[in-house]
């Protein structure tokens, strides 16, 4: 799995990567810089994406495969597996924290491919 | 006439939610059956109490029953749902001028006015005011019975974004408790699927402020997401508010942004000017 984490803090610009557990929001696997509070942020992920998946199912749009929290001075990006369009599927979210200038598109890709990795 | 009523009111009762009240309340407003009327505009509003057209639809048979206090507070909340809706601003145009407010009443008319230039009884109105005579009571701009489509009031609130791509749909504004606060949402089957997300989204703001803080990101200035059928921009216009918008697929996330950014700069203004 830290293998796995190499692929997305590989990307420049990615200040750390994270497996969460979508259901409870426990860290399963994490490589994050100092300073990044995992457990704390992998809690509110889990949550944030638990509100985002009801509220996309309801509109229309399906569950989300890829989704980003953009701030002033970075950004979280996360890949939701398959599991996690389920509540209470066991899912798995990759998570990604960049700095503001992160390519965007290039860590979404990395964190396509492990999901795909990790399920 | 009393064929109408009868359709209107069967279809109705088939499907409550629908709003094809506006058309059976106006309709029976017409032939003067006010408690009737008045009966279904309550019911109408206990079903969509953001509908700017159904207070409007009210506030016309409180104005035919002289009950000039409860039309005015009906017209003056049209407004605040959706400024510029015509009706309302002609209402109390016309109730400014019962009570000798003739600066005020001039002032709604020029406001209908300015969105919709072509509409003569506008001109008509201003003119008949300014030589003593009091304007007509208005008519409806969209309920009336001969007008055919009965969805065509039901996303009023959208009017806050008026004259953005995909104003009818797709645009969703809500407060801090997932109340909805303009614009309409409808998924791929065209179900009204406002409330529902409304209330999902509820308390997003402040859990995505929460995490951009805990991650030493600043203040969150916009959320993307891609769906399997769709794509989401989430962007919050204040502090409170939250602004859904929602495409399909094939609009990429970029462009989504770009267009959420107008809509934002577009509901910041209608908020302020509401306040």
């Amino acid at each position: 799995m830290s293998t796995a984490l190499d692929l997305i803090t590989r990307v420049r610009g990615v200040r750390g990567a994270m497996l969460v557990s979508a259901d409870d929001g426990i860290v399963i696997a994490e490589q994050l810089m100092e300073g990044i509070k995992g457990g704390a942020v992998a809690a509110l992920a889990a949550s944030l994406a638990g509100r985002l998946r009801r509220a996309m199912e309801a509109a229309g749009t399906g569950t989300s495969v890829f989704w980003h929290l953009q701030a002033e001075q970075g950004a979280l990006l996360v890949v939701p597996d398959g599991n996690s369009s389920v509540a209470g599927g066991g899912g798995i979210l990759v998570v990604a924290v960049a700095e503001p200038d992160v390519n965007i598109g290039l860590v979404r890709l990395e964190l396509l491919r492990v999901a795909e990795t990790v399920v | 006439m009393a064929d109408d009523i009868r359709a209107l009111s069967a279809q109705l009762a088939q499907d409550p939610q629908s709003l094809v009240f506006l058309r059976l309340g106006e309709a029976l407003r017409r032939k003067g059956q006010l408690d009737a009327a008045l009966r279904v505009a309550m019911n109408g509003l206990e079903r969509h109490p953001h509908l700017a057209d159904a207070h409007d639809l009210y506030a016309r048979i409180l104005t035919d029953k002289r009950d000039y206090e409860r039309a005015f507070d009906e017209w003056d909340m049209a407004v605040r749902i959706a400024p510029n809706h015509t009706g309302a601003l002609k209402g109390l145009a016309f109730l400014y001028f019962k009570v000798g407010d003739l600066a005020q009443a001039e002032s709604h008319l020029e406001a209908a006015r300015k969105v919709e230039p072509d509409d003569p009884s506008i001109d008509q109105a201003i003119t008949m005011m300014r030589g003593g005579v009091s304007p007509p009571v208005p008519e409806p701009t969209v309920a009336s019975p001969t007008v055919a489509s009965p969805t065509l009031g039901a996303l009023d609130e959208a009017r806050v974004f008026a004259g953005l791509e995909g104003a009818n749909e797709g645009l969703l504004l809500i407060d801090g408790a997932g109340r909805v606060l303009g614009g309409a949402l409808r998924d791929r089957a065209g179900a009204d699927v406002t409330d529902a997300v409304a209330a999902y989204l509820a308390g997003v703001s402040q859990e995505a402020a929460r995490t951009a803080k805990l991650l030493g990101l600043g203040a969150w200035n916009g959320l993307s997401a891609e769906g399997q059928q769709g794509n989401v921009h989430l962007a919050h216009p204040t502090p409170e508010a939250l602004l859904l918008v929602v495409r399909e697929r094939g609009i990429p996330l970029g462009r989504l942004a770009i267009l959420a950014h107008r809509a934002t700069a577009m509901a910041r203004r209608w908020l302020e000017r509401g306040t």
